[in-house]
């Protein structure tokens, strides 16, 4: 498979996220009306639940494609895993790096142990592992095979995780951002956003995959070089 | 023969090579001990302030403790191609599985056994002895749990160029339920607390161990494989 065939549609999705990123700027900014209380600083609330959603849209098609990996053995799950893994994790990032700026404005504090805070930060520390394992281990089929059993044993424990954090908190669960609901342009400015994210992670995991192919297809020409020299 | 009779076996030869190396016993043992020393340095045992986060020193340790002596049970077995014989062994992988978490249990429930008296003394912590049983039964589900997944995760990592560093690092996150669940269930036993008032964290507790011994039964066949 050519590594710069970026899957089908790859190019019209590319224009289609960065359409979609820009009516959800602009839904969030001219369309959803202003919060009455926190003003602007609601607005990263939209970006925020929007990376989120996809994070954990990620993590989800990373256990699936891990468990497609150990029953197939095609190398096309491990690099959608992987793919998929990354972005993940650059979306969880972002989250955690928005949550904050958030929090400081209507919380009063950069950071609590709240339940859903609390995991998404071992969710960090989980994705971080899983390419730890993926750059620890040279052999290509060990390597997909170890992360893909890794990926599922990671996703499956963020429950328990998310239960176990809700069972110790002090804190009691602070409702959704909006309080009792959302206005509903706020609403539709959302769902837009939560869309526009999902074109950009799902273009995004495409470029990773073509990445990830041509790393494979550049470590076979190097063992076929190896060969020939020892040849 | 029997898969029991399998399993009891490869239990068998992990205590009996363990027996006559005391090469992980007496690391996790020194290594609690270390711990507990240095935790008295950290905090004041005798402050009020230190008896509240008591269960969570004992649990810093006892996981930092365990963590050591799960890496050791896999990259043991690579010198002369240990793992290699067992995989050829006539024996189903999961049996493999199994034997090396009862082996795993056993060592470090041991460790706990020993180290948990000094941690009790040094840091001049009176208990109950209805407390002291609670936390006998705490202890072996939590660790448990631990060394379910943690065998899984330590066969995973002694696959990989850098185990000794890789382990903790993968297996912290994952055991984190386990931990929280330890340290709260602990401090509920040694406060006196009954049975009832720790329900929910038993039961997630049982949760974890069940669904962290069905996964691994599971996938273990592909973390060994060549």
């Amino acid at each position: 498979m050519d590594p710069k065939d970026h899957g089908r549609g790859h190019f019209a999705l590319g224009w289609l996220a960065l359409a979609l990123l820009l009516v959800s700027a602009f839904a969030i900014f001219r369309y959803a009306p202003l919060e009455k209380v926190m003003l602007e600083v609601q607005k990263i609330f939209y970006v925020h639940v929007g990376v989120a959603w996809n994070a954990f849209l990620a993590f989800a098609v990373v256990c699936v494609a891990s468990i497609a990996y150990l029953k197939t053995k095609n190398r096309r799950w491990d690099v959608l895993a992987a793919a998929s893994a990354e972005v993940g994790l650059l979306f969880t990032t972002l989250v955690l790096l928005t949550g904050p700026v958030w929090g400081r404005f209507a919380w009063n504090t950069w950071w609590t142990w709240e339940p859903r805070l609390t995991t998404t930060l071992i969710l960090w520390f989980i994705y971080v592992a899983y390419f730890l394992i993926r750059s620890g281990v040279a052999e290509p089929h060990r390597r997909a095979s170890l992360s893909a059993v890794f990926g599922i044993i990671g996703f499956l424990d963020v429950p328990i995780i998310y239960f176990s954090v809700r069972l110790w908190g002090s804190h009691p669960i602070v409702l959704g951002k909006g309080g009792g609901g959302l206005h509903p342009m706020m609403l539709q400015a959302l769902i837009i956003t939560v869309f526009a994210y999902t074109a950009l992670y799902v273009y995004l995991t495409q470029k990773a995959m073509a990445v990830e192919r041509a790393k494979m297809e550049l470590d076979e020409i190097k063992e076929g070089l190896r060969e020939g020299a020892q040849a | 023969m029997g898969f029991l009779v399998k399993v009891a076996g490869l239990v068998r030869k992990d205590l009996l090579s363990e027996l006559r190396t005391k090469e992980m016993i007496s690391s996790m043992l020194i290594f609690a001990f270390l711990v507990i020393v240095i935790f008295a340095f950290a905090f004041e045992p005798s402050k009020a302030t230190t008896k509240a986060v008591f269960p969570g020193i004992i649990w810093v340790g006892f996981s930092f403790a365990g963590i050591l002596g799960l890496g050791r049970s896999f990259t043991a077995e690579r010198e002369n191609d240990c793992l290699l014989g067992l995989m050829l062994a006539p024996v189903d992988r999961s049996a493999i599985y199994f034997g090396k978490v009862i082996s795993n249990f056993f060592l470090v429930t041991l460790m706990q056994v020993v180290s948990l008296p000094v941690f009790f003394v040094l840091f001049d912590y009176r208990v109950t002895a209805g407390g002291i049983g609670k936390l006998v039964i705490i202890m072996v589900m939590a660790t448990f749990g631990f060394m379910a997944v943690g065998t899984l995760l330590a066969a995973l990592s002694a696959n990989a160029r850098t185990s000794e560093i890789l382990l903790p690092l993968i297996l912290f996150p994952i055991i984190v339920p386990v931990v929280i669940a330890a340290v709260k269930l602990t401090a509920m036993a040694l406060a006196g607390s009954s049975w009832g008032e720790m329900g929910m964290w038993l039961r997630m507790l049982v949760v974890y161990d069940v669904l962290f011994l069905v996964i691994p039964f599971m996938l273990f066949d592909f973390v060994l494989e060549v």
